[in-house]
């Protein structure tokens, strides 16, 4: 086992050929953030007095979630003694990667750094659909792999059949696969000297002008935007002029420096070398992952290759719950854009909800991620509508209308819809196949294919609507696999369909909210579900509520609220007149909560309910 | 957002009222209400203010009647002392609990206390309720000659399981019998019936109409059952023993009702009041009592629990018996709590109170907002369409039945 480097190497002046950097590949959950925490201790850039559980997770969500949101590099020194007895320190940048499907591009733009990836898996679970997804991506991008079982100290690891798992994937010997538990050190330091010894150096020109990639960038309420880059060619020293090549925009370097784990300022750096740039920009927006920075004075010509903006794949409407929240959620919006260059959003307005905005994220989980800071961070109570994807409609006038929200659908006669596809990958266990299988059929999946992984686990590939997935399947998923089930999914262009919006009618008046582009065969699903919910959610009127289902004019479901018939307190003597004012009174305060539609008094709870499914669940209970 | 308010300020040691109380009194009714805090047992659904002989912790019911004459007094000294006009009673009325578990000389001293303390109105409505099994023909003859005018007879249900799970003892054959010997002596005559009560079908609601119609009384007070907190028959329910309300059968019930008690002579004149049409048509039925706290009137509250107005004061006396008799016994108000009504709570009680009395809202005393509510409830039927082009809100049946819902729509736009 190698010992601490006792010496470490200068950020700026370090030889390329002992840089190494490298990422870790893993699924949520099977410990990659314990595992860079323990390599943080072990090549004691934090002493074990200052570790605290995944130490490079910023954001609270995501030290309780478990997962990583947005990526950090931290840079180690480790060495490596020949068999002279000569030791010879390394710097090893880690930098840690997204491990969710959302995040597909961030994860690319983090390989796109790195010459080696660590493939963890977890030696009870083996590996998952969204690490087969970024190991392809890795070993597109030609990097070493050091696979590596993780946990095995559980009494359910079972590394032997994880491991022939990984070399038949890999195309390695089973006993090349590394086994740590980053919970209690072991393997750890084995693991880093495997690393060190086989991961190539990085290669780069250092006396052309510089190019560096953005990786990552995070914003920081007080040094502003910090931009996490990995350097090609040439050099970046302190207070000289970037220029960043994609916006052409120039700033001057107010901060260069290394993590080390905690910013650590240098006199610049080098070929191979990856650091942090503070400029003093406040929105991520001017400072791009994936775009080129090169010197102002003597520029680079080429760009590096990889830049491209992020596309917001699903939408929602978010409201505040008290409709006087409004202008705090807008601030809070402007501020979580400042941090993240994924989330578009424009305000709107709903008959049903009030005033809101719709949001675009990148997939439901950056939606309930964007949706759980904006709650925890900024104290706002909200809602959000069922999440949509892009539509681009045709009329019979030809004309196209591009619709990320029912509301937007044209009305009048439709010559076609497109809706955007996605590959998806699902991988589980084989006992629940069929029952997979017929999860995909009904939410218009095709198959493309299924192939065993290991013995016991099948990967089946679908194509399937966006749609249909952003509508609850990963949920129906996971509670038909028992949770062993994961997907990940991929944009594959757009498709035809036979797709409808289904409108929601009290007393003839639609509620925009329960609005709904859905499949032709499945639109009287949809309106039942919806009809009877709000049937009983909504609170009898002193008038009979129809509601219905429509396409267009056409009634596909219906429901009725019969009318309430009594409402009077049958006696008001002397003693419960104070009380009945009183009473009287509150309700007259209760009513600034309910929504009217048209005549028809809806309590929001009832929208709430409604939205999110809360009826069937509570039925489910019982 | 304010804070909410108190639930109410406490009431003066003394029970002074603010001079405010005076103005304009003269021009209006003064009543007496007398409470007899007392039941042999108390009934399963019944959230009134009274006890049991178990119940009293040492109250005695035999010093009752001396208690209530000292707070007659009382209340005397105090209205003059706010400069309240002297007015003479138009109506009194003694309510419990079960007024008439009191010997009726105890009944009839305190009325005369109020006598001797305000004078009569020539006119004057005095009445008593009545449990049909604590009165006799000798005990009605009493009243009678003590001034009384009226006895309304607590009957609920004339059908043997509904009183059971009303937990009321008494025996309906008794009915007829208490009902013709009030007649007899000279009383007027009201039958309180209970409708909804769990397990009581719509035939079971007609016996009992059929019944009551059957003894020609000239008043009828018809209640939907009302399962209030605390009671033993809201637990009950709470727990499965008892079905809960059936809203809807109660509509079903409210309109057998009116149909029946409308084809018998009986026209409504508040929502769960009818009285008996007369042949001279000057002359009522309505209970005048009651009329006065919808109108607004100003009643004194006499005993433990009991609530009073005086010109927009509200105000309640301690809940039980023992700690009214120390109150009373210490020269002190009994006083508990009591609200000064701001102009928007008189406006909110104005409406609320009025809209149930048949003719007892006139359209000009709406604010603007009210007036524009009147349109939309006479589209849905549910004020009459001639009365109020004429100017006076009349609830139709069907408004009848969502009184709280009009009160709501004419308020909808009202400060609070």
């Amino acid at each position: 086992m190698s010992p601490r480097a006792s010496y470490t190497l200068e950020p700026a002046s370090t030889d390329p050929a002992f840089i190494r950097n490298f990422c870790i590949i893993a699924h949520i959950d099977h410990g990659k953030s314990t595992l860079a925490d323990r390599m943080l201790s072990v090549t004691g850039v934090v002493s074990d007095r200052d570790m605290r559980a995944q130490y490079l997770d910023r954001m609270d969500i995501e030290r309780e979630r478990g997962i990583t949101i947005k990526s950090q590099a931290v840079r180690m020194p480790w060495a490596l003694t020949d068999e002279n007895g000569k030791e010879q320190s390394y710097a090893l940048n880690m930098i840690d990667t997204p491990g969710h499907v959302d995040f597909t591009y961030e994860v690319s733009r983090s390989l796109a750094a790195c010459e080696g990836a660590i493939l963890l898996v977890d030696a009870a679970q083996g590996i998952e659909a969204q690490t087969l997804a970024n190991l392809y991506l890795a070993m597109e991008n030609d990097l070493t792999i050091i696979p590596v079982l993780n946990k095995i100290d559980l009494p359910a690891a079972d590394p032997d059949k994880y491991a022939e798992e990984i070399a038949g994937l890999i195309g390695c010997d089973p006993a090349s696969v590394l086994r740590v538990s980053g919970k209690t050190g072991v393997g750890v330091p084995e693991l880093l000297d495997e690393a060190t010894r086989l991961i190539p150096a990085p290669v780069g020109d250092a006396d052309a002008p510089a190019r560096a990639m953005i990786f990552d960038s995070v914003y920081d309420a007080y040094r502003g935007v910090i931009t996490y880059v990995r350097m090609i060619d040439g050099k970046l020293s302190p207070r000289e002029k970037v220029m960043m090549m994609s916006t052409k925009s120039a700033h001057e370097l107010l901060e260069i420096g290394v993590s080390a784990p905690e910013p650590t300022p240098t006199k610049g750096l080098g070929v191979g070398e990856v650091g942090y740039l503070i400029t003093g920009v406040k929105d991520v927006r001017l400072s791009k992952v994936g775009d080129t920075v090169t010197n102002f004075a003597k520029p680079s010509s080429v760009p590096l290759q990889g830049y491209s903006e992020p596309k917001p794949m699903v939408f929602s409407g978010l409201y505040p719950i008290d409709g006087s929240d409004y202008p705090v959620l807008r601030e809070a919006l402007d501020k979580l854009k400042l941090s993240d260059a994924a989330l578009v959003y424009e305000p709107e307005t709903s008959v049903a909800l009030g005033f809101g905005f719709r949001c675009g994220f990148l997939g439901l989980l950056h939606l309930e991620i964007v949706r759980e800071r904006l709650e925890r961070e900024f104290n706002l109570d909200m809602i959000a509508t069922a999440p949509s994807v892009i539509y681009e409609v045709m009329g019979d006038d030809k004309k196209f209308t591009t619709v990320t929200n029912p509301s937007e659908f044209p009305g009048g006669k439709i010559a076609s819809v497109s809706e955007p596809m996605v590959k998806a990958s699902i991988l589980t266990p084989k006992d629940f196949v069929g029952t997979v299988m017929e999860l995909c059929q009904s939410r218009r999946g095709t198959m493309q294919g299924m192939e065993y992984v290991g013995t016991d686990r099948v990967e089946l590939h679908y194509t399937m609507p966006l749609g249909e997935i952003v509508f609850d399947f990963f949920d129906h998923l996971k509670s038909r696999t028992q949770g062993y089930a994961s997907l990940d999914y991929e944009p594959s262009g757009d498709q035809e369909a036979d797709l409808v919006k289904v409108d929601i009618l009290l007393q003839g008046e639609a509620v925009d909210a329960f609005s709904a582009i859905v499949h032709r065969d499945k639109a009287y699903a949809y309106g039942v579900l919806m009809t009877e919910r709000l049937k009983n959610l909504i609170p009898r009127q002193q008038f009979e509520v129809p509601i219905q289902a429509a396409i267009g004019a056409r009634i596909i479901a219906r429901e009725s609220i019969r009318a309430m018939r009594k409402d009077v307190l049958a006696k008001c003597y002397g003693g419960d007149i104070s009380r009945k004012r009183k009473l009287l009174e509150k309700q007259k305060e209760g009513k600034k909560r309910m929504k009217m539609v048209g005549r028809v008094e809806v309590p929001q709870s009832a929208f709430i309910a409604a939205l999110s499914g809360e009826v069937e669940a509570g039925k489910e209970k019982k | 957002m304010p804070g909410a308010l108190p639930i109410a300020d406490p009431a003066p040691l003394d029970g002074a009222l603010p001079a405010s109380v005076a103005v304009d009194s003269a021009n209006r009714d003064w009543s007496v209400y007398i409470h007899v805090p007392f039941c042999r047992v108390r009934c399963g659904y019944c959230d009134f203010n009274t006890y049991t002989g178990e119940e009293l912790r040492g109250a005695k019911r035999s010093d009752y009647a001396t208690e209530a004459i000292a707070e007659i007094e009382q209340a005397s000294a105090v209205l003059t002392q706010a400069g309240v006009a002297p007015r003479k009673a138009s109506t009194v009325f003694f309510g419990g609990g079960t007024p008439t578990l009191l010997p009726v000389s105890d009944l009839t001293r305190m009325l005369a206390a109020a006598r001797d303390t305000w004078g009569f109105m020539p006119d004057v409505e005095v009445t008593t309720e009545a449990n049909p099994d604590s009165v006799d023909r000798d005990y009605l003859l009493a009243l009678k000659e003590a001034g009384f005018t009226r006895v309304s007879f607590g009957m609920q249900s004339a059908v043997p399981h509904v009183l059971a799970t009303l937990e009321r003892t008494h025996d309906p054959e008794r009915v007829p019998f208490v009902v013709e010997w009030a007649r007899d002596v000279g009383l007027d005559v009201s039958l309180d019936l209970i409708y909804g009560t769990p397990g009581e079908s719509l035939a079971d609601w007609e016996r009992s109409l059929d019944y009551a119609i059957a003894q020609n009384p000239d008043h009828i007070s018809a209640y939907a059952l009302i399962i209030e907190t605390g009671t033993k028959l809201a637990a009950q329910i709470k727990r499965g023993d008892v079905a809960p309300v059936n809203d809807d059968l109660q509509a079903d019930m409210y309109e057998l009702a009116d149909a029946k008690l409308a084809a018998a002579g009986y026209d409504w004149y508040e929502v769960s009041n009818w009285a008996k049409r007369d042949e001279n048509p000057e002359i009522s039925h309505a209970s005048r009592h009651n009329l006065g706290y919808w109108l607004g009137n100003d009643w004194w509250g006499v005993g433990p629990g009991a609530h009073s107005h005086v010109g927009g004061v509200r105000w309640w006396n301690v809940k039980h018996p023992a700690a009214y008799a120390d109150r009373i016994a210490a020269g002190h108000s009994p006083g508990a709590g009591r609200e000064t009504l701001a102009d928007s709570s008189k406006y909110l009680e104005h409406v609320l109170l009025r809209a149930r009395v048949r003719n007892g809202l006139t359209t000009a005393t709406l604010d603007a907002d009210g007036r524009t509510a009147v349109a939309g409830l006479i589209a849905d039927e549910l004020v009459d369409a001639r009365a109020a082009i004429g100017g006076t809100i009349n609830l139709t049946l069907k408004g009848r039945l969502l009184a709280d819902a009009v009160v709501r729509r004419l308020l909808a736009d009202a400060p609070v």
